[in-house]
């Protein structure tokens, strides 16, 4: 076939604050079922880290394994990426934040990944407050071995060929509250608008942002009788607020707002999560409160979604191990190796 | 079977034997919890003062107080670091053990006693000497809860007294060990006084054992395996250190941290220019290791059988990811709990092939205190110039237990970094393939999260990989994959520490050992030659990948015998696979009683099979 060429007025590229385009942030195209929810998701991250402008070199994509452990390899190809073993991402994300905590870390998981298989890493984690944004893609079923149930399934959700699930659910927001974690947030892959400024709000945090989005998996539960289905999911979600997200980078815009319609978090870098009433008063700051609507909406088949919870000042995992603030890997070797008169006096002890 | 010779000392009752000087060892059988620690110590280090070759081995139950533990100390003019298998002077405080460990006696020894447990009665060719310990404690402390503890110095006093040990250096001992608290040291100086004036008012010295200054010791150090690693850890620039508690490897992870805290806070910042993680098991401990080994961090785990076992399906992610990190195995007696105080060498196959699939991986195995500096520094530059894990095989003997040595040497070499691309280095290269190898020798280039350049960033995956790091279950690309990892093992075979070989004129015999088995290969030879005639070429292994030196030791012996502390002979049989034909000259002597080797039985098993009666 001859080639054609054709000459076109070339476009000026739109670009975010650090100058790249983006499709510089995209990664390989998905292999995934066409109208999974996990592309969804993607397509979130995506635009969050362009919309904000994160150096894709500096970024670190971890994943367990499972359908959307896969998804690293869906969005920035310009970052580094570690599809490691099922359910320990957490461990090997941590490990990683240690040695370099200038990365900025994204990890991303499944029910089955988190809730069973790694829920022991996924709580310590939590626990330890590591800087890192974690996305549940909770779809309720194991994909890639062709639908088994998983911890996050509902009691009573049935798979299509009719098996029950006769155990209750794990809810991995209660759970996280519970392991004290930072920034407990619960989405919805149908809800583009939402998600994208939960994401944006877990990139300006200092600490774990647990993100539990429900992912519909097209091909084994996404039929009546599911509970983690797209119709299911639009007929049940209950919003907490509707969420703006305004960068530090950008002058906060002057609003104003009835009393009580509207809460701004303000986060550690300067950025607000802005939070506007939609049925009720509703604080994310506390604690007990947030425990009590997960309760509370999970008795009532609600899926409850928003900023459940944050501490935009809990102390960063890196912090409590009083980490210099080099990261760890760009330490020359002379400030790793004491010298000889430090092995000459431990010596000395020894005689 | 010919019976081996062993050291009998017959016990003449009119009192003129011949003097045992500087060759003996003392137990000492207390109770778990007691405070016979400091004792223990202090009475090892006033012989080790006295410039006298001295070890000491702690055999303790799985417990935290109440069950009985022994602690044993050598001085060995010779300069024998390895156990001992006769006991000859018994100190007996518990009463639990009292009457089994006075049977277990060779006759003729020694039995000094807390005097309430009347144990004269029980065999009548022993020499015995009861002391009131508890009564003299409870002359010089009011409080019964501190009698228990300083009773046990008393014995230190009393034991000196009979030996010859000089008062001076049990106190310079006592002093060392209480450091600044100086209530504890006045204290324990006057118990220890107490126990020795007993004896010189009461028990006339009827043994014939006695020590007496040397100068063998001068400028030596006592340490244990697990601070000699935790040194070399550091020295070798660890930053990430993630482990689990378990017993025998608790203490690497603890001397680690209290010498980084001491050696590695920036005096400036007053902040950590390392990371120290306590994980919530074994899997989490290595996941971190590989995460931070993955980003450029020197990164290790330590860890024994049962943390091996978990780990086993990280390490294969790091074999075929290629991610640098060390990990300490302090073995001890397996399999599933076993006995997790006791000391072994059983898990030589496990870190061989550890995980599924096609896996190999290096494995140091020090032999001695150097070397357990030493080596777990090179770890660190192995793993980095491999890029896989690399396991450091301790064991309980040598981590937990005291060993004289000389001070370690400073490492000056410059560390290996490995194969690692800057963004400048991308720049002139104009390209990037994660697993591509372009050397020859089986180990690729890596670029660590970070790097400012487009070419930098790859995936990586436990999954199948193309040369590029792009998935792949291309049959050829798997078969690239596998062929170009076992190259880099055999690129690992030259790099790893290379076996120490002695050859004798004369000799036809062989024995390979390694690790802790070592300390008592000096003297088993020594026997051998002595009480037998038998010349013996030695071959100390050094690590995995086994060395093509090997081969050619192998063929200038008629036979060779393994001597490992497992039951099966695990690394006989790894020797055997890698000898083909030539294994047939192998034999196993293997050794699994939880003890530590002692030179005596090596020489009865070679003794067995060269000269069968």
């Amino acid at each position: 076939m001859a080639l054609r060429t054709r000459a076109r007025k070339k476009k000026p590229k739109k670009t975010n604050r650090i100058g790249l385009s983006r499709s510089a942030y995209r990664g390989h195209p998905s292999t995934l079922c066409s109208g999974c929810g996990h592309d969804a998701i993607t397509n979130q991250i995506i635009r969050a880290f362009y919309e904000i402008g994160v150096n894709p070199y500096s970024v670190a994509k971890m994943s367990g394994i499972g359908c959307s452990s896969k998804t690293p390899a869906y969005f920035m190809n310009a970052s580094h990426g570690f599809n490691s073993v099922h359910g320990r991402m957490p461990s090997v994300a941590t490990g990683t934040m240690l040695a370099n905590r200038g990365l900025v870390c994204i990890g991303v998981s499944g029910d089955g990944d988190t809730a069973s298989i790694g829920l022991g890493q996924f709580c310590h984690l939590l626990r330890r407050n590591v800087p890192m944004i974690y996305v549940i893609e909770n779809n309720g079923v194991y994909g890639l071995t062709k639908g088994q149930f998983s911890a996050t399934a509902d009691d009573g959700a049935t798979l299509k060929t009719g098996v029950v699930n006769e155990l209750p659910a794990m809810d991995c927001c209660s759970l996280a509250i519970e392991m004290g974690c930072s920034y407990v947030a619960r989405s919805f892959a149908g809800d583009p608008k939402q998600l994208v400024a939960l994401l944006k709000g877990a990139l300006s945090h200092s600490g774990t942002a647990m993100l539990d989005v429900i992912s519909p998996c097209v091909t084994f539960n996404n039929h009546p009788g599911s509970t983690k289905s797209y119709s299911w999911a639009k007929e049940h979600e209950e919003l907490l607020h509707q969420i703006d997200f305004i960068p530090g980078f950008e002058p906060i815009a002057a609003v104003d707002y009835p009393e009580g319609e509207a809460m701004d978090v303000e986060m550690y870098d300067g950025s607000v999560i802005r939070l506007r009433k939609v049925d009720m008063d509703y604080d994310p700051m506390n604690r007990r409160e947030a425990v009590r609507m997960l309760h509370s909406s999970a008795a009532a088949s609600e899926l409850l979604t928003g900023l459940i919870y944050v501490n935009p000042v809990a102390k960063s995992f890196l912090d409590t191990l009083n980490l210099c603030d080099e990261p760890l890997v760009s330490l020359p070797h002379e400030k790793v190796k004491p010298g000889p008169e430090i092995l000459e006096q431990v010596m000395k002890d020894l005689m | 079977m010919a019976v081996a010779q062993t050291q009998t000392i017959v016990p003449q009752r009119d009192g003129i034997q011949a003097s045992v000087v500087n060759d003996l060892s003392i137990q000492v059988a207390t109770v778990n919890g007691s405070g016979s620690q400091s004792s223990n110590n202090v009475l090892m280090r006033s012989i080790f003062q006295m410039g006298i070759p001295t070890s000491g081995k702690n055999l303790f139950p799985s417990n935290i107080a109440g069950l009985p533990t022994w602690f044993t100390i050598r001085a060995s003019k010779r300069g024998y670091v390895g156990c001992k298998r006769e006991v000859d002077i018994l100190i007996a405080m518990n009463p639990q053990t009292a009457r089994e460990d006075v049977e277990t006696l060779d006759p003729g020894r020694v039995v000094l006693y807390e005097e309430r447990l009347k144990l004269s009665g029980l065999r009548d060719d022993l020499i015995y000497y009861p002391v009131p310990f508890s009564k003299l404690a409870a002359e010089a402390v009011r409080i019964p809860r501190l009698r228990k503890l300083v009773a046990n110095m008393a014995y230190v006093g009393s034991v000196a007294e009979f030996l010859g040990i000089e008062m001076e250096q049990v106190e310079v001992a006592i002093a060392k060990w209480f450091k600044t608290k100086q209530k504890a040291i006045d204290l324990n100086i006057r118990i220890a006084h107490m126990g020795a004036q007993y004896v010189r008012d009461h028990l006339p010295k009827r043994d014939p054992y006695r020590l007496e200054r040397m100068d063998k010791t001068r400028g030596k150090i006592i340490i244990d395996g697990n601070s000699a690693c935790a040194l070399g850890a550091m020295f070798g620039g660890v930053t990430v250190v993630t482990w689990y508690p378990i017993t025998p490897a608790s203490s690497l992870g603890e001397a680690l941290t209290d010498y980084l805290q001491q050696y590695r806070t920036d005096p400036e910042t007053g902040k950590a220019t390392f990371a120290v993680v306590q994980a919530e098991d074994e899997l989490a401990a290595l996941g971190m290791a590989i995460g931070a080994g993955w980003s450029g961090a020197r990164s290790m785990t330590s860890t024994s059988g049962p943390g091996i076992s978990l780990m086993s399906e990280f390490t294969g992610l790091a074999y075929f990811a290629e991610i640098p990190c060390v990990i300490f195995d302090v073995q001890r007696v397996g399999p599933s709990t076993g006995l997790p105080t006791r000391t072994a060498q059983g898990d030589i196959l496990s870190l061989h092939s550890l995980s599924h699939g096609d896996t190999a991986h290096p494995v140091l195995l020090p032999g001695d205190m150097a070397e357990c500096f030493e080596m777990s520094r090179q770890a660190f530059d192995l793993a980095e110039r491999l890029q896989q894990p690399v396991f450091v095989g301790s064991d309980l003997d040598l981590g937990m237990n005291n060993w004289m040595c000389d001070p370690f040497e400073y490492p000056t070499e410059p560390p290996d970094r490995g194969k690692v691309l800057t963004a400048a280095d991308l720049e002139r290269a104009g390209e990037f393939a994660r697993y591509r190898d372009l050397d020859g020798d089986g180990i690729p280039y890596r670029t660590l999260p970070g790097t400012e350049h487009p070419l930098a960033s790859y995936f990586t995956r436990g999954s199948g990989h193309n040369d590029s790091a792009g998935y792949s279950e291309r049959p050829e690309d798997y078969v690239q994959l596998m062929d170009r990892l076992k190259r880099k093992y055999d690129t690992a075979r030259e790099l790893v520490p290379q076996p120490v070989i002695d050859l004798r004129d004369e000799a036809v015999i062989g024995i390979i050992a390694y690790g802790s088995s070592d300390s008592a290969m000096e003297e088993c030879r020594d026997q051998l030659l002595e009480e037998y005639g038998i010349e013996i070429n030695y071959l100390r292994l050094r690590a995995l990948p086994l060395s093509p030196a090997l081969k050619d030791f192998v063929a200038v012996c008629r036979r060779v015998y393994v001597v490992e502390q497992n039951r099966d002979g695990q690394m006989a049989d790894l020797i055997q696979l890698e000898l083909g034909e030539a294994g047939t000259k192998i034999r196993k002597i293997c050794h699994y009683t939880g003890l530590p080797l002692d030179a005596r039985f090596v020489t009865e098993q070679v003794i067995a099979a060269e000269r069968p009666s």
